[in-house]
């Protein structure tokens, strides 16, 4: 069963003026669980769209996606055949983003002033979850990624690595089984661009599914890749072999 | 229902650290806005407890004055009009009342001067007369009297107690005849009567019956003495508003400005929110409470301080304003007399508009699509 399943996507902006531009034109695609698939093109290719409509934060203008093996609040139980997201309600979609997707932005998009610990803990202060749990689940994540002295430190004080560890302890606070990065190696130097390899290979062994939007031969020519998927335009040109 | 009470818990204690990002700016905001829940909260207080003493002296007074006019002013009243007056059906008793101002020359201030039944030679007085002569109980206070004789010499039997003194502060009581004498004030003629009457509710009937008989009078009831000594204070206490309107104006812009004006930065924070899995009624809730945070601690402290102000303090902000213009300032302890009614109203003038003027700018922001931080 694929994870996610993209059939015939495409996404318009500004439909109906004079500035209206296609951003994802008619895509197909599958991506597998538990492996590392890799969205590799220029700039403009359409690669953050695609990833912002499989991470439910955007809709597509037009096609399906649909997301299989996972339960969210609202669902009686696990949907066999899996939910078609782009028809759902914002309020539904939101429950599936924060459960399932994990983000890692290109410029991390951390909150300045509040300590390390509170931008890890961000994404769960809304679920109603107990403070004590996803507190302690934050420590945890500080600790596997070397950063638990900084805990009650504000993110500026932070090197760009840390930055990027940081981001992705965030990314991960909630569980998880999806994480998208986007650009995650363009603010960092060669070295600290391998060091985020190795921590996308640990989330890969924890059997994390992992989408990868880059133009870094370091993240599309790693061993950890599984697929790399190249798009131009909107559409996609290699679709690379299916792992 | 547990889930939504850690949700507020959580979005609650997060806005906290984020009002604390802003350490400077909130914290002046928070002082302004308590100085003018402070300044509001104490004249409220103010003034009830005013009021409140004012209706305790006024809970002894006659049901009704009968004045004298002559030509539009006040005059004497002949004691012969008393008599008449006592005979009126529904009169129960005629008291006429000596009384009058004296102005105390080395001291500079008025004193108010009245008669009860006592030995001649000897005067009680109010606290603040004691206060102005340095004079107490045994010693001899001298007053000039009007026929430039010789000056009377009046022994203090007692100076009245302190809990009298807002009414009583610069009161003097003396004989009839002491009265008489300081004043040369002419035999069979009183000041003004005081009435009690049967019937309360027979009061304006009874007046219309006075005037009638004597035109040149004029009756005054209790329920007017009450609303004159409300719109007395009604009045200084409008005095009072006006003055602190522009403060309070200058508040509301500054507020309005730090409320609706959305920096890019916090623009920005917004979009991380939602992109992070944050709806927008997460953002709504955490900017609410980011408002009622500051509105809500600002009219704690205002109004606990206004508290303190008024009743421990008695107020000395405002005492020259509100209690009149005078050499003989009562020194008093005000009883706490809260209006909940007005406290409630300053609470939805201060609390409410500031926290909805806090959500209100962030609706915009909040709705923006989550994938907007992804592009920034």
């Amino acid at each position: 069963m694929n994870m996610i399943s993209l059939t015939n996507i495409s996404k318009s902006f500004h439909v109906g003026k004079a500035s209206q531009f296609v951003a994802v034109n008619d895509v197909s695609l599958d991506i597998e669980p538990g492996k590392v698939t890799i969205l590799k093109g220029p700039s403009g290719s359409g690669k953050t769209t695609l990833m912002t409509l499989i991470g439910c934060m955007a809709r597509p203008t037009s096609g399906r996606i649909v997301l299989s093996g996972m339960r969210a609040a609202w669902m009686a139980s696990e949907e066999p055949a899996g939910v078609e997201i782009t028809s759902l309600p914002e309020r539904f979609l939101n429950d599936i983003r924060r459960r399932t997707f994990g983000f890692v932005f290109q410029q991390f998009n951390l909150l300045k002033g509040i300590s390390v610990l509170e931008n890890v803990m961000l994404p769960a202060y809304p679920t109603g979850e107990d403070h004590r749990e996803f507190a302690k689940r934050a420590g945890v994540l500080l600790e596997q990624f070397s950063i638990a002295r900084h805990a009650s430190s504000p993110v500026e004080w932070l090197s760009g690595g840390e930055l990027q560890r940081v981001a992705i302890a965030r990314a991960l606070i909630n569980d998880p089984s999806v994480i998208i990065a986007d650009e995650p190696t363009a603010h960092l130097d060669t070295a600290l661009s391998r060091e985020f390899m190795t921590i996308v290979g640990t989330l890969k062994k924890a059997g994390k599914t992992i989408l990868i939007a880059s133009h870094d031969p370091i993240v599309f020519d790693s061993p950890l890749a599984d697929r790399v998927v190249e798009m131009r335009d909107g559409v996609i040109t290699s679709s690379g072999p299916k792992p | 229902m547990n889930r939504t009470i850690e949700r507020h818990k959580n979005i609650l204690e997060f806005s906290l650290s984020s009002l604390l990002r802003r350490k400077t700016k909130n914290a002046s905001l928070l002082a302004i806005y308590t100085l003018i829940v402070f300044a509001i909260a104490s004249l409220l207080f103010f003034l009830s407890a005013m009021k409140r003493e004012a209706l305790l002296i006024l809970k002894d007074a006659p049901d009704m004055v009968v004045q004298r006019m002559e030509a539009g002013r006040q005059d004497l009243v002949p004691l012969s009009y008393a008599k008449e007056i006592a005979a009126l059906r529904g009169v129960r008793e005629v008291k006429p009342r000596l009384w009058g101002y004296y102005y105390d020359s080395p001291s500079g201030g008025n004193l108010t001067v009245m008669t009860a039944e006592m030995p001649a030679g000897f005067i009680k007085i109010g606290s603040g007369v004691s206060r102005l002569r340095r004079a107490t109980a045994a010693d001899v206070i001298v007053l000039q009297s009007y026929d430039n004789e010789v000056p009377l010499m009046l022994e203090i039997e007692e100076v009245l107690p302190y809990e009298s003194e807002l009414a009583a502060a610069d009161l003097v009581i003396m004989s009839e005849l002491d009265f008489r004498k300081l004043f040369k004030f002419p035999q069979g003629h009183a000041t003004d009567l005081a009435l009690t009457v049967a019937n309360p509710r027979e009061l304006s009937t009874l007046a219309g019956k006075i005037v009638d008989k004597f035109p040149d009078a004029r009756p005054i009831l209790k329920s007017e003495m009450l609303r004159t000594y409300d719109s007395i204070f009604d009045w200084r206490g409008g005095m009072m508003l006006v003055m602190m309107i522009a403060a309070v104006l200058s508040f509301i812009i500054f507020a309005w400005d730090r409320a609706t004006g959305l920096s890019a930065e916090e623009r920005k924070e917004i979009g991380i929110l939602k992109s992070i899995g944050w709806e927008t009624s997460d953002v709504l809730l955490l900017k609410f409470w980011e408002g009622a945070v500051i509105s809500l601690s600002a009219f704690f402290f205002g109004v606990i301080a206004a508290y303190v102000h008024v009743y421990f303090f008695s107020a000395p902000l405002f005492q020259p304003v509100l209690k009149g213009w005078s050499v003989l300032y009562p020194q008093f302890k005000l009883v706490p007399a809260v209006d909940t009614y007005q406290l409630g109203v300053l609470f939805f003038l201060t609390v409410a508009p500031y926290t909805f003027a806090t959500i209100i700018p962030c609706w915009r922001a909040a709705t923006i699509d989550p994938d907007a931080a992804m592009r920034s």
